[in-house]
């Protein structure tokens, strides 16, 4: 199979509102930004890829107000809906196949045009005529979730706040964070109740922002001044539907995924091996949940390994020491702003966010539809 | 380099405005197994899916993830890809290079649409710039009416000719026990259907369809075991040129179908689209694309394309048969519209199209529209390409 790196990122500051920027505005700077860091123009792009969501951009076919702005006027060009590491997934495989040996690819998210609907846009994910009546959405779906696997596993709410008190203390060495606090768990557990057991300090804001990622395959990696940053394994897989069918506990797709990004990047203990991960830290117990699920710590033991400070900056698995979603969750755009800070990692370009000078492996991860019903895992290496 | 890839298997639903008796889900479902029967393969050999639709056609998110029962993507990689009308295009292209890569050896390929849960063009009409281009020019009716009125005036093209671009496809479909409108209909009808946005005739239109369509694309490594004839992908193509209907310039010819079909026969080596292609199924979801569609993909001279319409040239029998299934005018579930065409030039190419059979299919083309005036262009063969 052909080598994919790569070779260029960009991303905005996720903030609450950028009340001065569309969306397609927010996504040219980001394309700008990934073009400068790979030392480029659009002309050395061979295609694009942009990842959006009608539902969240309140357009219909909402990869068309991103085209142009992604350089795609006069070039091949495709749309993916969903987690922008699901768009990666297809970039690459566009760059794998032969057919193009570039690939430029974006993923967007204004939250702040939809913030007093967003309850209605995850509603809009259940199914219509026996879960959407009850008032499921995300926030109060994940909460049965944190419910049930807190329950089984005997994980207490201090261990999820410590999760958003590690994440949004790393967030203050981010300068694209959007909510980088010093905080401690008793106002994590003083924080407004928003839907049992989730308080206010254990869910990610809702945020505005864009990023860009530019793919070259081996033949072109020469051509970009940056160091190549290689994808050396990926996998993605989706559990059932109806939250009835699944164990919430559990993340069974989720393990699925990593077992087979691990595989195909030669990966055999991934604690040992990974150096620092990125992952979709929507609420505080998912950070918990989703760590057991990769295999950084048994089942059930990922309380443990936040409170051991196993996933602090300067621990042995460093979790989110970009700060993850819990301090700016740009919705679509959330699984690629992990692979950019994993990127930004193993190029040592992660001023006080970087884990260890030497980073050779990194891990990004990112989620479809809710409660990690479907989950993609990318490992990203040095060489 | 990446591997070859072809269709092995392709499925649809039948077509109607309303299908009652199923849900999305089951909507899905139905035409995966005919896809999966139609390749002899169960939903276990599958590695993987990919789905695309126009979420708000029936007003439901994150649709990979809530197909899954109708999909059968349960425990695989299930994703979405999704660019407005070009959606079953995209999907397939998507497959293509998915399995060309070599991440999959056997992928699903699913589009599909429940357009009977919306109102279209509600929906539709989001899809324009809110401050720029809603005002004037929403809805998927105002541009083709201005395209068709700008190459009337440039050609002296007539509706009368378009209609017998209808008359055309509207018989091809009764030879479609899937097609949705299975009714001839003369000129006369055509003309004297209501006009809805001058000069374009009801008759002359899409309808709005309830069904889905599935294939199943394999890698060569793969695909010669599972079936006697895959339908090999030569090359794909496309152009998605404009972000706003305000930006396109006055059209006498469609951008993003000119540039993509220079771009197709470059890479392929055709020099006459007309000789060398044997069967075309496009997205012509009105009757004056049969005209100015098929002169931007050089399949005759600009203004020509009366011409060949009324000899007959894409009529079955014709030199280029176009749209054997009866196209879009006959059958439109949008999602699912583009990925048909490929399951048509598939099912030609397998010599398994029934009564709409053209003799001989060596080479086949799909095509797809929509958006903001785009295209997709995928060319299949019997051969495998070198």
């Amino acid at each position: 199979m052909d080598r994919v790196a790569i070779v260029g990122i960009g991303q905005t500051k996720i903030e609450a509102a950028k009340e001065r920027q569309n969306y397609p505005e927010m996504v040219y700077e980001a394309v700008k930004l990934a073009l400068e860091d790979a030392g480029v123009g659009i002309d050395e792009v061979d295609n694009v890829v942009t990842t959006a969501n009608d539902f969240w951009d309140g357009r219909t076919i909402s990869c068309m107000p991103v085209g142009g702005v992604s350089g795609g006027y006069d070039k091949n060009i495709s749309g993916v809906e969903g987690d922008g590491t699901f768009g990666a997934f297809y970039a690459s495989c566009r760059t794998r196949s032969g057919s193009y040996g570039t690939t430029l690819l974006t993923a967007h998210s204004k939250g702040s045009e939809s913030r007093k609907i967003t309850p209605m846009i995850t509603n809009a994910a259940f199914d219509p005529i026996h879960a959407r009546c009850l008032g499921l959405d995300i926030v109060t779906a994940c909460a049965l979730q944190a419910r049930k696997y807190m329950q089984r596993f005997g994980i207490t709410e201090e261990e999820c706040a410590q999760v958003s008190v590690k994440n949004h203390g790393n967030a203050l060495e981010n300068p694209n964070a959007q909510t980088p606090m010093n905080i401690t768990v008793e106002d994590v557990m003083k924080s407004e109740m928003i839907a049992e057991p989730l308080k206010a300090l254990d869910i990610s804001p809702i945020s505005d922002g864009a990023c860009c990622m530019i793919l070259a395959n081996e033949e072109r990696v020469k051509n970009f001044r940056t160091k190549p940053v290689w994808l050396k394994g990926v996998s993605f897989c989706a559990d059932a539907f109806q939250l009835g069918d699944r164990d919430l506990s559990e993340c069974k797709a989720l393990e699925k995924a990593a077992e087979k990004a691990y595989q195909m990047a030669g990966i055999q203990d991934p604690r040992k091996e990974i150096d620092v991960a990125e992952i979709c830290d929507a609420f505080t117990y998912q950070e918990l949940m989703w760590t057991e699920g990769l295999g950084f710590g048994k089942k059930g033991e990922g309380g443990k390994l936040v409170t051991s400070g196993a996933t602090a900056k300067d621990g042995d698995i460093p979790v989110n020491p970009s700060g993850g979603l819990l301090s700016g969750h740009p919705f679509i755009a959330a699984g690629m702003y992990r692979m950019i800070e994993a990127v930004r990692q193993i190029r040592g370009e992660a001023g006080g966010m970087q884990v260890k000078e030497d980073v050779k492996t990194a891990l990004a991860h990112g989620v479809n539809g809710l409660c990690g019903q479907s989950h993609c895992v990318w490992i990203l290496g040095s060489e | 380099m990446g591997k070859r890839a072809a269709i092995v298997g392709a499925g649809q639903t039948y077509h109607k405005s309303i299908r009652r008796d199923v849900n999305g889900q089951e909507l899905i479902n139905e035409a995966v197994t005919r896809a999966l029967e139609d390749a002899e393969l169960t939903i276990d050999d599958i590695d993987g899916v990919v789905i695309g639709n126009m979420d708000h056609f029936e007003g439901i998110n994150y649709v990979d993830c809530w197909s899954i029962d109708g999909s059968g993507g349960f425990m695989k990689p299930t994703m979405k890809l999704c660019t407005g009308g070009t959606t079953g295009t995209t999907l397939g292209i998507g497959g293509f290079h998915m399995v060309a890569s070599g991440m999959f050896d056997k992928l699903l390929v699913i589009g599909w649409e429940k357009n009977s849960e919306s109102d279209t063009t509600g929906a539709i009409v989001t899809a324009t710039d809110p401050i720029l281009d809603r005002g004037v020019m929403a809805g998927a009716l105002a541009g083709l009416a201005i395209e068709a009125s700008e190459y009337a005036a440039a050609y002296g093209a007539t509706p009368k000719d378009a209609a017998r671009v209808s008359v055309r496809d509207r018989k091809h479909a009764c030879n479609n026990p899937y097609a949705h409108l299975r009714k001839e209909v003369t000129i006369e009808e055509v003309l004297s259907s209501p006009v809805i946005s001058d000069p374009l005739h009801l008759l002359d239109m899409c309808p709005r369809t309830d069904g889905a369509c599935a294939v199943i694309y394999a890698s060569e490594d793969v695909a010669e075991k599972l079936c006697p004839q895959p339908a090999w992908v030569v090359k794909t193509a496309n152009r998605h040129c404009y972000s706003r209907f305000s930006d396109i310039k006055g059209q006498t010819g469609m951008l993003s179908l000119t540039t993509a079909a220079k771009e197709l026969w470059a890479k392929t080596g055709i020099k006459e689209p007309l000789k060398e292609i044997d069967v075309l199924e496009m997205y012509q979801p009105y009757s004056w694309g049969g005209l100015i569609w098929f002169e931007d993909m050089g399949f005759c001279k600009k203004g020509e394309g009366p011409k060949y319409i009324w000899d007959g040239v894409t009529d079955m029998g014709g030199e280029c048969p176009t749209n054997p299934s009866g196209g879009v005018v006959s059958t439109n579930p949008i999602g699912a519209t583009g990925l048909i065409r490929c399951a048509e030039i598939a099912h030609q190419i397998q010599g398994k199209a029934g009564d709409r059979q053209v003799p001989n299919v060596e080479l086949g083309l799909a095509t797809g529209f929509g958006g903001c005036f785009w295209s997709d262009m995928i060319l299949y063969s019997k051969k495998k390409p070198a």
